[in-house]
């Protein structure tokens, strides 16, 4: 509520506030695409004076419905857009256009202590749907598996569900988080436990794992190698224009690109 | 003309809370009833599977009302008892400076952030736990029991005590005069005087813990299925919600579902507070 709030109040700013003090843009949407958004936001502030950008984060399906509803100038989301999604919108007369802005690689992630190092995607679905159980029948301890996933409306579970799992269903064991940062404690703390995060979130308190033989990395992801990653959206409303179109244009050239790198993303092209 | 102002003004305002509470419950149906659509009544209170962001969504909630139920359970069986020693010590036997003192601490601590104590269940309960025993996961319905009680204790007890306290000095005071001692007064004839308003108190609680969400979000594990034992980790309606609502297409029957499960949630609160009500009732009908 406080988020379609403060929207609103945006919104409202911006009509009673106008022209006169220069353009201003809303983004709502994925909190995985946030830091990158948060971040170039910042930067094209910090270079276009009289420009204001707010950027909140109340995940894809959020972000997708503010566009279709003409709530937020720009929406982020760490996935494509639904067929219902596209029928909204039809329905609405509006017209969002995506752009892929950067890179996202799922790594699975263990417990630094744990000796697995390599699983093959169907290990990693055997593991999820709840057909192997212990870590023996995957080369590590004989003890058992605590499988951790994200929550089923989460753009990450999507996509993990897309590439690992394919028509299975995660099994109802496993323990679900609600957010990346849940993730990365729930896993650092549980010797038994395997969860998997996007690669901007991953620190020395886990231990990546190389999926098919391959180790997920920036070089890796882009190439197409590494079997788990995916691109991440901003839509916007039509075509844009004017600022929009400049703040586009910033984040698809190589200084938006620098950005999504220091946030720990892979940028659509690697940078010289 | 003078005199009847006020009276208009706390009617108006009062009826407006009234109307601002008619329109959470329309909201709620209107958003939630939808979900009838998809699925009958019996799948979704019945159903033992919930996948939502299928296609059909399969919308089983038992699992997830079970988790409601047995969190509640739990945290009210390891917060009740402990909640009315402390009412009791408090009320009858603390020494008067020891009272003042630990009154509004209890009073306090009613209102402690509750995120904060799911963090100290996900970062420092969770992994003692799960070391200790050797479980699976120490992010389980035990965990999130334990923390809810925490959150309890101070609620129940500062209402029981409120009630203890109401206890006529008069009967007390008759009681000692029939030679019993302190512990025979308390037991004998206080706490049976004060019973409507411990019960009250107590069910009070468990709507407290029924209807918290951020303690069961971060600390009870969030799989959805039917807990057979204290250590196995459950998925709360009110942590389903907040974890999905976020992402859910607006409209959607996962959506729908979610805001179904909010009436549920409503209608089991209540009737705790009915219920609560009720004691309190017959209870000043007996007095």
């Amino acid at each position: 509520m406080r988020k379609t709030a403060a929207v609103l109040a945006g919104i409202a700013i911006l009509s009673l506030s106008g022209m006169a003090f220069g353009a201003e843009i809303v983004m709502n949407g994925s909190t995985t695409v946030l830091p990158i958004a948060q971040a170039a936001a910042e930067k094209y502030m910090a270079a276009n004076e009289g420009v204001k950008i707010s950027v909140s984060g109340g995940g894809s399906g959020n972000g997708i419905k503010a566009i279709i509803d003409g709530t937020t100038d720009i929406a982020n989301s760490s996935r494509f857009i639904k067929q219902d999604e596209v029928k909204a919108a039809v329905e609405k007369g509006t017209y969002p256009v995506p752009f892929a802005v950067a890179m996202d690689a799922l790594l699975p992630i263990v417990h630094p202590d744990n000796p697995v190092k390599d699983l093959s995607i169907d290990q990693l679905r055997a593991i999820y749907s709840g057909k192997i159980t212990s870590w023996k029948d995957v080369g590590g301890e004989d003890k058992p598996i605590a499988v951790v996933g994200r929550d089923t409306s989460s753009g990450t579970y999507e996509t993990w569900q897309e590439i690992i799992l394919k028509k299975e269903r995660v099994s109802p064991r496993a323990l679900i988080v609600a957010s990346s940062g849940a993730m990365l404690t729930t896993v650092a703390k549980n010797k038994y436990a395997i969860g998997y995060d996007g690669i901007g979130y991953i620190n020395d308190t886990v231990k990546p794992l190389m999926v098919n033989g391959k180790k997920g990395s920036a070089e890796t992801a882009l190439d197409g190698s590494y079997p788990i990653a995916r691109f991440l959206y901003m839509f916007t409303k039509g075509w844009p224009t004017g600022e929009i179109m400049k703040f586009m244009n910033y984040m698809l050239g190589d200084e938006g690109q620098k950005v999504v790198v220091s946030t720990g993303f892979v940028p659509l092209r690697i940078l010289k | 003309m003078k005199d009847r102002l006020p009276g208009a003004i706390v009617k108006g305002i009062s009826s407006a809370g009234i109307l601002v509470m008619l329109f959470i419950l329309y909201f709620l149906f209107r958003e939630g009833l939808p979900v009838l659509r998809s699925v009958t009544l019996k799948e979704l209170f019945l159903g033992d599977l919930w996948y939502p962001a299928e296609n059909p969504p399969v919308l089983g909630m038992f699992p997830l009302i079970a988790a409601t139920l047995a969190v509640t359970g739990l945290s009210c069986l390891l917060a009740v008892p402990f909640s009315l020693l402390i009412a009791v010590f408090v009320s009858e036997t603390a020494p008067r400076p020891i009272r003042e003192f630990l009154k509004p601490i209890l009073e306090l601590l009613g209102f402690f952030p509750s995120i904060v104590l799911g963090f100290i269940g996900m970062v420092v309960l969770a992994p003692w736990l799960q070391e200790t025993f050797d479980m699976l996961s120490g992010l389980n319905l035990f965990n999130a029991s334990l923390l809810l009680g925490i959150l309890t204790v101070p609620v129940v007890s500062s209402l029981a005590e409120e009630a203890l306290g109401a206890v006529p000095q008069d009967l007390r005071d008759a009681s000692y005069a029939l030679g019993a001692t302190r512990w025979e007064t308390t037991r004998k004839v206080v706490i049976p005087s004060a019973l409507p308003g411990i019960l009250s108190a107590s069910l009070l609680g468990i709507m407290r813990a029924m209807g918290e969400t951020m303690v069961v979000l971060m600390a009870a594990g969030g799989a959805a299925i039917i807990p057979l034992s204290v250590f196995d980790p459950v998925r709360p309606l009110t942590s389903t919600i907040a974890a999905e609502m976020g992402e859910t297409p607006v409209g959607s029957p996962h959506y729908a579902a979610l805001f179904f499960g909010g009436v549920i949630l409503l209608v089991m609160t209540l009737t705790v507070n009915l219920l609560s009500a009720w004691i309190e009732k017959k209870g000043k009908m007996v007095r």
